[in-house]
């Protein structure tokens, strides 16, 4: 995004925040897209934790081959890495391309096809009715999706952990619950938020400006992964050194 | 009425619009027509504010539009139905949810009555029963028709049409036609059709302008355009060998 496309986009962004016409259809809408996002997107997120939670676990195992380190390290080092950085940000990833082309599609698509055109015309405010109900489900699902894939990146390091034999249920337990600090939840739910607002916003903006035909939607579908992975990378780095 | 005032429109160094006047009154069928990239669409686009025009103003009833700010406009909006070249109903929503969706927006009708007034237009544009069909299900027509229900759902003062009969087959030209000047009698509604269809202009053309590389050659109605002497025009309106034949008897 160059410094035109950071203006318009703040200019977006402004014109979302606009007062709703409705409340109660923008509710409704609201619910929709938290559905959409946050329900359609629980399968992807639950097996992506699940096996990277295992993949870790033996990864770790693998690199603290020392009589000198307990294996309880083992169940620390991954709750840490799965909350700090791993949940927020790899979901944020896989939910940039799955919830982001969707986004930047549908309403690609609504722009060349008139459907926008349609709603300025009605005076209803297109950016707020197309945009926020994505936006607020995005800020509201993403720290809900990571918060379980939390848990279940930690459940899925146990489960790699005891299953290949690389540390014993009791030593994972002990390690998981030794020196936990609830701060780092903090981070990675802040993190989470940004990365929702990211992931629902930046799309909706490539998507409002389409022009053009099919080829331009695709290609805005695209730009729109694209910049989102970036926006959330940099974000993550933001935020982790903000916080910690 | 609309009046729109000395209307210029460029896109860069494209000036599209060169000063474009005119007076388009109610209760009659009024065209905008013109060859293709002679501005048409951008001058309607001008005249309900999907683009800025640089110079000129545009006045709605007296009530100058083109001054106005977002929130301003939206009273003027409410009184304009617009039915779009693709049709432009919400992919998502049944034919009888792209009805009602104006109706949800800026009403407090209850849910029946609502309804009701879907039912009524879909009865209007002869698509009785098709309520809970899909866009993606409806042929070319009845989604126009389906458009047109969904721009007189709020009783619309200013109606639009782009390019109404595009991709149409003749005889479902003919019907789309015959329902704009139908509509535009009855509920006496200020009708704008951007159009190059030349049985549109001769069979609902009560006003037409017609526009050539940005600027507005020639006024009048459906009698009189084959009387005159304007080479573009005639250029444009003989311009197929039907039309060319059909001079000598009208």
């Amino acid at each position: 995004m160059n410094f035109t496309n950071f203006g318009k986009y703040i200019l977006l962004l402004k014109a979302v925040f606009r007062r709703p016409e409705k409340t109660k259809i923008y509710v409704k809408a609201i619910f929709q897209q938290m559905d959409f996002i946050g329900v359609g997107s629980l399968g992807l997120i639950s097996i992506i934790s699940t096996f990277i939670g295992a993949v870790m676990t033996l990864q770790i195992a693998f690199q603290l081959v020392s009589d000198l380190i307990p294996k309880t390290i083992i169940g620390s080092v991954n709750r840490d890495s799965s909350i700090l950085e791993l949940s927020p940000t790899i979901s944020a990833i896989v939910l940039a391309g799955k919830i982001g082309s969707a986004i930047s599609s549908e309403i690609g698509t609504m722009r060349v096809t008139e459907q926008i055109d349609a709603l300025e015309i009605m005076g209803i405010n297109a950016p707020g009715y197309l945009i926020l109900p994505k936006i607020l489900a995005g800020i509201t699902m993403v720290p809900i999706l990571v918060i379980i894939s939390m848990v279940l990146s930690i459940g899925g390091g146990y489960l790699g952990g005891t299953l290949s034999g690389a540390i014993s249920a009791a030593e994972y337990i002990q390690g998981i619950t030794t020196d936990f600090n609830p701060y780092t939840i903090v981070v990675a739910l802040t993190k989470a938020f940004v990365f929702g607002f990211i992931i629902t916003s930046v799309p909706a903006y490539e998507g409002f400006y389409v022009k053009g035909g099919a080829l331009e939607v695709a290609q805005a579908s695209t730009r729109a992964v694209v910049v989102s992975c970036i926006s959330i990378l940099a974000c993550d780095y933001l935020v982790t050194q903000l916080l910690l | 009425m609309i009046e729109i005032k000395d209307i210029h429109k460029s896109f860069g160094d494209n000036e599209v619009l060169k000063g474009i006047s005119g007076i388009f009154r109610e209760g009659v069928t009024n065209l905008i027509i013109g060859g293709s990239g002679s501005g048409k669409t951008t001058l309607l686009k001008c005249m309900i504010g999907l683009h800025q025009p640089e110079q000129g103003s545009v006045l709605y009833d007296d009530r100058e539009f083109t001054q106005l700010n977002f929130q301003e406009r939206i009273e003027i909006r409410k009184e304009i139905g617009m039915l779009f070249q693709g049709s432009a109903l919400f992919d998502s929503m049944t034919v009888e949810e792209n009805i009602m969706f104006p109706l949800n927006m800026f009403t407090e009708q209850s849910r029946s009555e609502k309804l009701d007034r879907a039912n009524f237009c879909l009865e209007r544009v002869n698509l009785e029963g098709k309520n809970k069909l899909f866009p993606a299900e409806l042929s070319g027509g009845m989604k126009k028709r389906v458009g047109i229900a969904r721009a007189i759902a709020m009783n619309p003062k200013y109606l639009f049409c782009d390019e109404p009969n595009s991709g149409l087959d003749p005889k479902t030209s003919i019907v789309i036609d015959e329902l704009i000047k139908e509509l535009t009698e009855e509920y006496n509604t200020t009708t704008i059709v951007v159009t190059h269809d030349m049985n549109s202009v001769m069979g609902i053309g009560d006003y037409i302008i017609f526009l050539h590389e940005g600027k507005k050659f020639w006024e009048g109605s459906n009698k009189e355009i084959s009387k005159t002497d304007i080479a573009e025009l005639n250029d444009f309106v003989f311009a197929s060998r039907f039309m060319k034949a059909a001079k000598g008897k009208l």
